[in-house]
Order: C-alpha cells, then structure tokens, then sequence
C-alpha cells in the first residue's frame, strides 16, 4: 500500500566506503542524494520514453467548480498517468494534480487508510482512495465524488451532514461511575474489547453512509457510522446501566436502527471491514430485549 | 460555504449503479412482497363473485365457480402466470426464512450466498412445476 516510488537502497554501499578523503558525512550523504537523484531522473526518463498504452491508465475524473464561470457545468476531465506497481487511486491523482493540472482538488492526508479523507467512489463504488489499487480495476478509473453529499468542487464533497449524524450519538466515552482515584485506569475485560474491537476501527469516512439506499432517501437516519459508534459504547461495559439505557434510547428513535432493511451495502465498502450490518442488527435486538418484558 | 451542485440524475443512478447481492434481495423481496399482496386481493374478489348456490348445476358441472375457473384455466396466459406466481411466492418465502435469520443474527457472513442459494432453488422448484401448470389440457 505504499504511496512512494521505490527506491534504491543504497546504505549498503555507504557504509562498505573507506575513502580516505576528509569528507564529512554530511557531504557523502548529499553526493549519493545527487548521484540517486540524477539515477532516478534518468530511469524516469528512459520509463516515461517507452510508455506505451499498457504502462498508462486513464483516470475520466468529476470535474465542477461553482466559483469558477465555465466549469459550473460539471464534466468528467481525462488524464492519463503513468502506472507504477503500488500504485492506488490516490498515487494517481496526486500525479494528474502535480502534472497535469494544479485545479485539480480532492482530500487527502494520511495516505495510509487512518485518516479517513478520500473515500471516492470509483468505478460505481465507494472505495478509499489510498487503500485502492489501480491494478484492480478496469481501465479507464472513472472518479467521482462520494454520492448522496454535495458536491463542494471536483471530487470534494460536504460532509457536515455525516459529522452531525456521528455526533448524534454521542460518540464518547462517558461512564456511569469514574474511580475515585483519577489516576487508576479503567479497565476492560479482554472479551469486552475483543466485542468492541471492530466497531472501534472506523475512520469517519463517510463510504457506508453514501453506500446506503435508506440514508439516501432518509436524511434523518443516523446511518451506518453512527450506529456503529453507538454500539462501540453501548456495548462497552465500563459505561454502566444508565448510560447504556440513555444511548438505547439514541438508537431507537424512529430514525435509528429500525431505517435499516438489512442490505449490507455498507458492510461492502467499508474500507476497514467494519461488520456494519452485524453491529446493527446486534443493536435492534437490544433494544428488543430492553423493552419487551413478559414478567 | 461556495454554493454546492447538486448532482440530480448522477445522484440518483450512483445509488443503483452497483447492486450488490443484500440490495437484489431487498428490491426483490420489496416486489414479490407487494405482488403477493396484489394477488391476495384479487383472489378474493374472483372467488368472492363466483360463488353461487344452486346445487342441480353444481351436479351438472355447469355452475358459476366451476365455470370461472375453467374458464380462467383455459387461457394460456393464467397458466403462465400461475408459474410466475409460484415463483414470486416460493422466493418471497425462501428469502422470508433468509431475512429472518438475519434478524436473528445468524450466518452474517453468509447472506450473499444465501441470497443465491434462494434463486437457484427458486428457479428449480418453478422449473419443476412447468409440466403441473403447463402440462393439463386447455379446456
Ligand atoms: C411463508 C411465507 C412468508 C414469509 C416467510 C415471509 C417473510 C417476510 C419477511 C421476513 C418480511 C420482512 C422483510 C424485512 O425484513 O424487511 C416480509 C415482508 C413482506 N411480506 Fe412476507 N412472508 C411470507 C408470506 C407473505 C405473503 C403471503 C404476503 C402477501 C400476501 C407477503 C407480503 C409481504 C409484504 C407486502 C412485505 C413487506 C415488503 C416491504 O418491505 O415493503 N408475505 N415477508
Ligand atoms: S464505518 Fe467504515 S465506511 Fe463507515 S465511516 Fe467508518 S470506516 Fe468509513
Ligand atoms: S488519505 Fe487518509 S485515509 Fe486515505
């Protein structure tokens, strides 16, 4: 999943060296940065000479810019970029950016599936940009921005709805009774965290909630993010029987658990395999088990 | 904040663009729900209209039940119906019992596969049923 073009090890060498030059190491290190610098020129060079259509891939990417008069119109823009091994969605659009055209604009940070700011959908899916590879899908990659949000510019969408939602639900931990002692830890059970342990893994992308048919038609559903969260919680013991009563009650609300119709379209594009549907449905039959009561 | 495009039609085709197995079975399930429900009512109504009560004709085999329904038999288009009624019914229920034990939680992993498995056995049991719909004589 590396996002650099790789490079020649060259320590090796470095330290084999015995020249009795008074040099300082700094001065060494900055020729084999030069001499590897004009080595990597040159191999670009030679690489990017011989490309030919299979070395190449085509990125037809969104393109719309409401402050700009004659981009309002959106249009998918084409670029084609050289492929390298490695290499993820995101590689690619950095080098149409860098190359190509500098308007270009998309969210990235992390490059490495933690930060949560590129989920795309790509080829008729949400993927995240850095966790995808190119070698993966069919060419030409057609990138747009993540449906069901508004589109801001080029492949940046609003994602202040999504945030509301996942602040819905409370989405700290909060517990009933803290130790007395505000040094001691808190601890969990090894089962307790083994429960939880998926449900902590989420990046706030936004990919299961632009995946999912009901938050699609139903702006008020907490959607799948959020609820994972309410139950990363709600399921943690330390919280207490309170807290836990208070969050079923988050949950449960008319646009809570009950929206979901199980499509498990949320449970597919999660970019950290989150079993989404699992969780909810975990959830709806707590919230069962709460209020029905025979005795 | 810029003023924001909303996306319309791609908005609305993003959402359909990549079906996966668990939103087949939702839409399908959502369709042969309603169908079912169709064919409840006019059940009733054409069974409710036929039933008369005059025993010398019923003898004869000439009074109004039996000659609806012969008469709705004799049309090649009820037969063929009646074959995608079964369809709709048998897969309704088989991804019913699929969607239940997804409420309860079991073989999450495994509701893809369920999903097909619905189908097949759906498509075999109509298959198996052709020669029983098809197969009597059109009066
Ligand atoms: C053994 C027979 C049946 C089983 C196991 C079954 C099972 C189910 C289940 C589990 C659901 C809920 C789906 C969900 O979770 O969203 C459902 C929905 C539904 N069923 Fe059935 N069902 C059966 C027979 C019928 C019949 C005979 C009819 C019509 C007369 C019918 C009409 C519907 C309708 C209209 C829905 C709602 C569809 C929607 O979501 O809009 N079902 N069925
Ligand atoms: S649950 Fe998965 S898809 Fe949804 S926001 Fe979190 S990481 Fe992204
Ligand atoms: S750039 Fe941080 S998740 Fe992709």
């Amino acid at each position: 999943m590396s996002t650099q073009i790789e490079q020649q090890e060259t320590e090796t060498e470095a330290d084999e060296e015995t020249e009795p030059e008074v040099e300082s190491p700094g001065d060494r290190r900055r020729a084999q940065r030069n001499e590897r610098q004009a080595q990597e020129q040159a191999q670009r060079e030679v690489e990017e000479e011989t490309l030919d259509d299979e070395d190449t891939i085509t990125l037809k990417v969104f393109r719309y810019d409401p402050e700009v008069e004659g981009k309002q119109e959106p249009r998918f823009d084409d670029f084609r970029v050289p492929f390298h091994k490695g290499m993820t969605i995101l590689d690619a659009l950095i080098y149409a950016r860098d190359h190509y055209d500098s308007s270009l604009t998309f969210r990235h940070s992390c490059r490495q599936a933690v930060c949560g700011s590129d989920a795309l959908f790509v080829n008729g899916r949400q993927r995240l940009g850095c966790k995808t590879q190119i070698s993966e899908l069919e060419d030409p990659v057609r990138i747009e921005p993540l449906p069901h949000q508004e589109v801001v510019k080029d492949l940046v969408v609003d994602m202040e709805h999504f945030y509301d939602q996942m602040e819905a639900v409370e989405p700290y931990f909060d517990a009933d009774e803290t130790p007395d002692d505000k040094l001691e830890e808190q601890r969990q059970t090894r089962e307790n965290r083994e429960k939880v342990k998926m449900s902590t893994r989420c990046i706030w992308c936004g990919a299961c909630m632009s995946s999912c048919n009901i938050a699609a038609g139903d702006n008020e559903y907490l959607g799948p993010a959020a609820i994972n969260k309410a139950y990363r919680f709600a399921m943690d013991e330390r919280e207490g029987e309170n807290r836990k009563q208070e969050r079923l009650r988050i949950i449960e609300q008319e646009h809570g658990v009950w929206r979901c119709q199980t499509q498990f379209s949320c449970t597919e594009v999660c970019p950290k395999d989150i079993p989404l549907t699992e969780h909810i449905q975990e959830l709806k039959r707590e919230a069962v088990k709460n209020n029905l009561k025979f005795w | 904040m810029s003023q924001s495009y909303n996306r319309g039609t791609v908005e609305d085709f993003g959402r359909w663009r990549e079906f996966t197995a668990g939103m087949w079975a939702w839409i399908f399930h959502k369709f042969t729900g309603w169908v079912l429900v169709g064919y409840l009512f006019t059940h009733i109504a054409v069974l409710s209209t036929s039933v008369g009560v005059d025993p010398a004709s019923a003898q004869a085999g000439s009074d109004l039940y039996t000659s609806t329904l012969s008469g709705l038999e004799s049309l090649l288009i009820v037969r063929f119906l009646e074959v995608g009624l079964l369809a709709v019914a048998v897969f309704h229920i088989l991804n019913g019992i699929r969607l239940l034990m997804v409420d309860l939680g079991v073989g999450l992993e495994s509701q893809d596969k369920s999903f097909y498995a619905s189908l097949l056995l759906t498509g075999a049991i109509v298959v198996a049923s052709v020669p029983t719909f098809l197969g009597g004589k059109l009066l």
